[in-house]
């Protein structure tokens, strides 16, 4: 067997050209990816988005149609599963049930002939804070504490590298928050690469380095978490992670330093350094938290752009801040994160208002025009209950 | 082990009381018939063991005794064939398990992805009940005879020496047993399989272990509940059958067992004392048997 030793630490992984075709659809096109060693990089997406599939050719459960698998700088593209250095916590952790706790930590440990299992066994469920249970059985035990079985099992054999199939899914809120930190530590106790799979975007972010967005079998963007928020490249990045205010125009000016955008006779500017696009049909927005509302009409300056004037459709408050649906015509919606630090304005449903955000915060995508409104019309709670008034005048006409 | 835990852990919700009356009267008609026709024959058939031979009477006549001698002279006189029995009914279950596992494995893993080919596969291995299994084994008879196509032809190419048969042998009434227990064996086996999370069997692999030790470690102990029913459903019938190895089948004068001598106690001899503790005994050694392998094998963790 190709694995006995521990690995010392984590080792890079490279997917390079990696294609994965199942009878009737491709579940990857043309991946390539680089994980440096040491790192937690997290892999977000849509349910169908490959990113399992990914994680399974990594893994060596499934075979690549095309392209190469390095771990640490050499090809296991051929090396069959129990072959790779590589451990896997399932979505569904998988503990074998006709086994205690302690052999089912033991099982890898064992099967590479690694000294004293038992004992390392018993560390690694100390680790996760469960060795009193080492003698129960899976089904003994609650789903947050099968977890971390699945994680002990897992870090036990001191993988090069650890995959994560979105190992939190099945857990309350409460128990997420706490094993997300307990990833984390783990992660820097031991030093290990971590791939993480996840269509939680909040989860991504709070725990990975490095986040790839991963949209219809294909990297989309990736980076760190802040500068994916901060400066999505699409309309899927802007809009799966966290939410957006996008705007469509044709760009009508240019400087050294800033893009104008003519969007439906409104002016705005976004710098060019964060536009992708300088020509042409754009799509520019701005995230909900940096917009702010006004009940009269700003002065215009140069460094805001703003938008109104627009009525508040819906007004929805929770806690720490208040969100704001404003319908402004020719623009669609834009929805603004207030903070209730008793500083803004307040306002109400059918209220005039106008919006408007620095001109520094806005971003520019690399996605031209966006086809259809973020919003449709008939989404819309007044579009709904006005076609409902009408059936109801409708009916009352007839009878 | 860990059942007894479950169960002295989460206290299992009494019944409400007001319904035992019921659930009594739902019983009755199953306890009934139990008694009519489980206990009753039972007793019937423990009291004719211990009978003795009436005096004066004629061959068959008998009279309630305490005659406990008739253990021991049919155990002194039987004891090969009783051996035999359960040597044979041993070689068929193993015989059984080997050529099923495989089968049932492919109908119940490999084909998921078919279920056509599944169930096709399914009522292929049910399709012999459709025709008696005496005309089965009958059918083999003919097959396997000595003037028959397959010995003639391994004759011709020396695989078989020029007097050897093939019925008579213990080998024919090994190969008549396994062959008509296999669906017995195949059907329980099936349905465990059929379940079998493959999930286990990806993190097996995804910890460290070969295909051999995934199938030794995980897949194995997971189909335990199948393997054991199977084994059963195959090893009592085989044990006590009499068909199979009876001289108009396949079998010979060397090859009788269990069933062949009670059937010709209790038929030719009029010996029903003979036959009676002879059951007796078959259904006693196979209680034991069967106790001792459910404990050891340890499946009470998986029903």
């Amino acid at each position: 067997m190709a694995v006995r030793e521990f690995a010392e630490r984590g080792a890079d992984l490279e997917l390079v050209g990696i294609q994965k075709r199942f009878p009737g659809f491709t579940a990857i096109q043309d991946l390539d990816l680089k994980i440096p060693a040491g790192s937690f990089f997290a892999l977000l997406g849509p349910s169908g988005c490959g990113k399992t599939t990914t994680l399974r050719l990594v893994a060596g459960l499934e075979e690549p149609t095309q392209g190469r698998i390095l771990i640490g700088g050499k090809d296991v593209t051929s090396t069959r599963s129990h072959e790779r250095p590589v451990n896997t916590v399932f979505q569904s952790y998988a503990l074998f049930p006709h086994m205690s706790i302690i052999e089912n930590v033991a099982f890898g440990l064992k099967r590479r002939r690694i000294a004293d299992p038992v004992g390392k066994a018993h560390e690694a469920l100390r680790l996760v804070e469960l060795d009193h249970l080492a003698q129960r059985r899976p089904q003994q035990l609650s789903g947050g504490q099968q977890q971390r079985v699945a994680l002990a099992r897992a870090i036990v054999n001191r993988p090069a590298l650890l995959l994560l199939d979105e190992p939190l899914g099945a857990l309350d809120l409460k128990l997420r928050r706490q094993m997300q930190l307990e990833l984390k530590t783990i992660q820097e106790e031991v030093g290990l690469t971590f791939l993480h799979v996840t269509h939680d975007q909040e989860e991504a972010m709070t725990m990975a380095d490095t986040v790839a967005v991963m949209n219809k079998g294909a990297i989309e963007q990736m980076g760190a978490p802040a500068q994916l928020y901060d400066l999505p490249r699409t309309v899927f990045v802007a809009n799966f992670l966290g939410q957006s205010n996008l705007f469509s125009g044709e760009v009508v000016g240019s400087t050294d330093t800033a893009v104008s955008v003519d969007v439906g006779g409104t002016r705005l500017v976004v710098p060019k350094a964060r536009a992708h696009r300088h020509n042409g049909a754009v799509t520019v927005g701005v995230r909900p938290e940096k917009v702010s509302l006004h009940i009269e009409a700003p002065a215009p300056s140069a460094d805001r752009n703003v938008v109104g004037p627009g009525r508040v459709l819906d007004v929805s408050f929770s806690g720490v801040s208040t969100q704001y649906l404003v319908d402004v015509p020719g623009h669609g919606t834009v929805l603004v994160f207030a903070q209730n630090t008793g500083s803004g304005p307040s306002v109400g449903v059918g209220d005039e208002v106008w919006s408007s955000w620095l001109v520094e915060h806005g971003f520019g995508l690399d996605d031209g025009a966006v086809e259809t409104d973020r919003f449709p019309a008939d989404d819309s709670t007044t579009a709904i209950a006005a076609q409902r008034r009408d059936d109801l005048v409708a009916e009352l006409g007839e009878g | 082990m860990a059942f007894a835990a479950f169960t002295t852990a989460e206290a299992q919700p009494q019944a409400p009381r007001k319904s035992s009356r019921i659930a009594l009267l739902l019983l009755l008609p199953g306890i009934l018939y139990l008694v009519l026709f489980f206990l009753t024959p039972l007793v019937s058939l423990l009291l004719t063991s211990l009978q003795a031979p009436l005096e004066y009477g004629d061959i068959g006549q008998y009279q309630y005794a305490f005659n406990w001698q008739n253990y021991v002279d049919v155990m002194t006189a039987y004891w090969p064939h009783i051996l035999r029995s359960f040597g044979y009914a041993l070689a068929a279950t193993v015989f059984a398990l080997l050529f099923s596992y495989p089968l049932a494995y492919f109908i119940g893993v490999t084909a998921r992805r078919w279920p056509l080919l599944q169930s096709l596969m399914l009522v292929l291995v049910i399709a012999p009940f459709f025709i008696s299994f005496l005309l089965r084994t009958l059918a083999w008879k003919q097959i396997l005879s000595d003037e028959s196509f397959v010995i003639t032809s391994l004759k011709a190419l020396s695989l078989l020496g020029p007097d050897a048969h093939f019925t008579g042998t213990p080998f024919a009434v090994i190969f008549g047993l396994t062959y008509n227990f296999i669906p017995f064996m195949t059907l329980p086996l099936y349905t465990t399989l059929e379940r079998l999370d493959l999930r286990y069997l990806e993190a097996g692999s995804d910890l460290y272990a070969n295909p051999f030790t995934v199938f030794r470690k995980i897949t194995i102990p997971l189909s335990m509940p199948g393997i054991v029913a199977g084994t059963l459903l195959t090893f009592i019938p085989a044990a006590g059958d009499y068909v199979n190895a009876s001289r108009d089948f396949l079998g010979g004068p060397d090859t009788q067992m269990m069933g062949n001598v009670i059937e010709a106690n209790f038929l030719v001899l009029l010996n029903y004392p003979a036959a009676a503790a002879l059951s007796i005994i078959l259904m006693a050694a196979i209680l034991v048997l069967v106790g001792v392998y459910v404990k050891r094998s340890g499946t009470e963790d998986l029903l």
